[in-house]
């Protein structure tokens, strides 16, 4: 789960990593009240708070120098949907706006905590690199990252910190905030289940203080059961609709640009589904994965999920019965479709246990459907009757 | 032979008595494994489908011999169930719980690492060997006693796997599921290693998929050292980068683990690798001819 810019300092207060004084709100005469609240002086930041990265470079960060240009910069950023390279050309619509009071840089770095797979650890690393993308840092000069391991049963040691200070080449008198902010970096990280906890950039100010300029944070969904306060900040504005729909009912359903929609019982037999179609010439429109035991609700809604999808020319249901018997899930099926008109043609396998029944049902209905033997048969159906060609 | 389990194996199952334990219980009973014993927390002195139940682990472990355990605990409590097995030294863990917060998984993982288990999962169906004992959630009878070792990150495309090779006359050694997140106890490479050591398994299929270098680690490895010949299937060759595809460990993160990248070290390493998901069994059983 993502979590705004905003949401993720609030944490970083909790926990008493350096922010700057700001304050949210939803609208350009809110933005310039806040900006005389926080009763500095200019400049002030006006921040788009949506989930997508780029925001700079989209046109959605702008220092003000007076509190016009704090409403001016305001109405002008949530006029429109902002595009990122992270939003699609689309853009996202901008509901809530971060007004921070303006800082004197010297020096701007990289920090943050990640899961790391290899290791079963939590790494921690920084670069001296701040205030551009991580991803292009360790492309083309890895030696600016500097990386440290923390075990999670063992937590912080100071060590780690020294580590990092001294690859910054930080001054001897800013280790010491320099290494409490890492520290509880790492408490919030491990006491929250975080994913990712970002802060880039991290600057030093001309005054050598060590503030979080920005912060990215990324739990894992897995834990939200025991953190009803992270789930709480939980934004549903920036989910795409279709996703939000398919959550609420435990399905895995991830979008995509192509033509044939897709149903698929387990994530890899539905990522390969995926990529039979593609081998067969064919385009996924969506991958979804409706679980081990699909309930028939949950079946007629991810048809309906599909089919609210104006780009689906033809569904492809890829179906390998295991504990689940095929005869249910083809009564699922054909249970899910009631009520529903289907206008594009519809491509069935079914394979496993008790399949013979479930054909036999799928047969005997009045729902016109393309049985397909075998995953490389379903995927030449499904392509030629997203084409009109079946 | 087979690999980790076969007909003698004594098996315990912990969390018996929820509705996926029970169940699941009656199904591996019903193809013949060995379950000696099961374990739910306050239901100790209980019996399921003729099981004795226990409270703790230590306790099945004291009544009877046991070679491995089957967890299905649910994910708030699956951490705990698995130390637990861990402390009482149960040589093979599955874990089929899934959903376990990774951060649990990494304080389990460490634990692991000093330990005499070998943990299997989680989110995983399990593993079986045909004909001879099952443990997990995988349907026993698309399964057939033979000599291809099978190891994937998926559940249903095992099956599919595992479907082609039987239709084709093609049977199995032994095959593992180790699991669809970020921190599996096992991965390729200790599998493949075992298929590698046991006498029987005459080649080896592996399923990937994207997210993570699990499978760039396991083509090194047979490199180096696997003569048998091995066939690999990467599947989400068309996912988008950035999204979690199901399971949580598939995910394209910083252009790194993509399926085309992993397939081309694959094949570096002389693996076969199979584009399409639909031709594994009959690649095998053309290369074995």
């Amino acid at each position: 789960m993502n979590i705004h810019e905003y949401q993720a300092k609030q944490l970083f207060k909790q926990y008493d990593i350096p922010t700057l004084h700001g304050k949210v709100v939803d609208s350009p005469t809110q933005a310039v009240t806040a900006a005389k609240e926080l009763g500095t002086d200019a400049p002030w930041v006006v921040k788009a708070q949506i989930h997508a990265g780029g925001r700079g470079k989209g046109g959605g960060v702008k220092l003000a120098k007076s509190y016009d240009e704090v409403e001016s910069y305001a109405k002008d950023i949530m006029s429109k949907p902002l595009v990122t390279h992270q939003t699609g050309p689309e853009g996202k619509q901008v509901h809530k706006l971060l007004i921070e009071e303006g800082c004197a840089i010297d020096k701007e770095f990289y920090l943050a905590c990640v899961l790391d797979r290899a290791t079963s650890s939590v790494v921690v690393m920084a670069s001296t690199e701040g205030g551009v993308e991580i991803e292009t840092v360790a492309e083309e000069t890895p030696e600016k990252i500097f990386k440290v391991h923390v075990d999670p049963a063992v937590g912080f040691v100071p060590y780690q910190a020294r580590t990092l200070a001294f690859g910054l080449g930080l001054e001897k008198d800013l280790h010491k905030p320099f290494t409490a902010l890492i520290k509880n970096l790492i408490k919030l990280f491990l006491e929250k289940d975080c994913s990712l906890a970002e802060i880039n950039p991290l600057v030093l100010t001309k005054d050598s203080s060590i503030i979080a300029l920005d912060g990215k944070i990324n739990f894992d969904g897995n834990a939200l059961y025991r953190h009803p306060d992270i789930k709480e900040l939980h934004d549903p504005t920036e989910e795409d609709a279709r996703d939000l729909e398919a959550a609420k009912w435990g399905l895995n359903y991830v979008g995509l640009d192509g033509n044939i929609g897709c149903m698929v019982n387990g994530a890899g037999l539905a990522m390969a589904t995926m990529d039979s179609i593609k081998a067969h010439g064919g385009e996924p429109a969506n991958f979804l994965d409706v679980g081990g035991g699909a309930s028939q609700e949950m079946v007629s809604k991810a048809f309906q999920l599909i089919l609210s999808d104006s780009n689906v020319k033809g569904i492809l249901v890829n179906i390998f019965g295991g504990i689940v018997k095929c005869d249910v899930l083809a009564q699922g099926i054909l249970d899910g479709l009631k009520g529903i008109e289907l206008h594009v043609p519809l491509v069935v396998r079914l394979e496993g246990t008790n399949v013979d029944k479930g054909r036999e049902i799928l047969e005997k209905s009045d729902i016109k459907v393309i049985s397909a033997i075998g995953m490389k048969e379903a995927a030449e159906k499904a392509v030629a009757a997203a084409k009109g060609a079946l | 032979m087979s690999i980790l389990v076969n007909k003698q194996s004594n098996i315990i199952v912990q969390g018996i008595t929820g509705a996926n334990g029970s169940f699941h219980t009656e199904q591996c009973l019903a193809y013949g494994t060995h379950i000696v014993a099961g374990v739910t927390p306050g239901k100790g002195g209980q019996t399921e489908h003729g099981v004795p139940v226990y409270n703790t682990v230590h306790e099945a472990c004291m009544k009877h011999k046991v070679d491995a355990t089957m967890i299905y605990v649910p994910a708030a409590f699956a951490a705990d169930a698995i130390f637990e097995a861990i402390d009482a030294e149960i040589p093979l863990i599955i874990t089929i719980t899934e959903g376990i917060p990774v951060l649990d998984m990494a304080k389990v993982k460490k634990a692991l690492d000093n330990s005499n288990s070998r943990m299997i999962g989680p989110n995983c169906p399990g593993i079986i060997t045909p004909e001879e004992a099952k443990l997990g959630i995988m349907p026993g009878y698309i399964h057939k006693k033979g000599n291809v070792g099978v190891v994937s990150r998926s559940g249903t495309l095992t099956y599919e796997g595992v479907y082609q090779l039987t239709t084709l006359g093609l049977g199995q050694t032994t095959c593992v599921g180790i699991g669809g997140d970020p921190i599996p106890g096992s991965n390729f490479t200790d599998i493949i290693e075992l298929f590698h050591q046991d006498d029987e398994t005459q080649a080896i299929l592996m399923m990937g998929e994207i997210g993570g270098s699990a499978e760039e680690e396991a083509a090194e490895f047979i490199k180096r050292v696997v003569k048998k010949p091995v066939f690999g299937f990467i599947a989400g060759a068309t996912a988008p980068p950035g999204r979690t595809m199901g399971h949580a460990g598939a995910i394209i993160s910083g252009g790194k683990g993509t399926a085309e990248a992993k397939k081309e070290v694959m094949r570096s390493c002389g693996i076969t690798v199979v584009d399409s998901p639909a031709e594994m069994g009959a690649t095998i059983a053309n290369a074995l001819k």
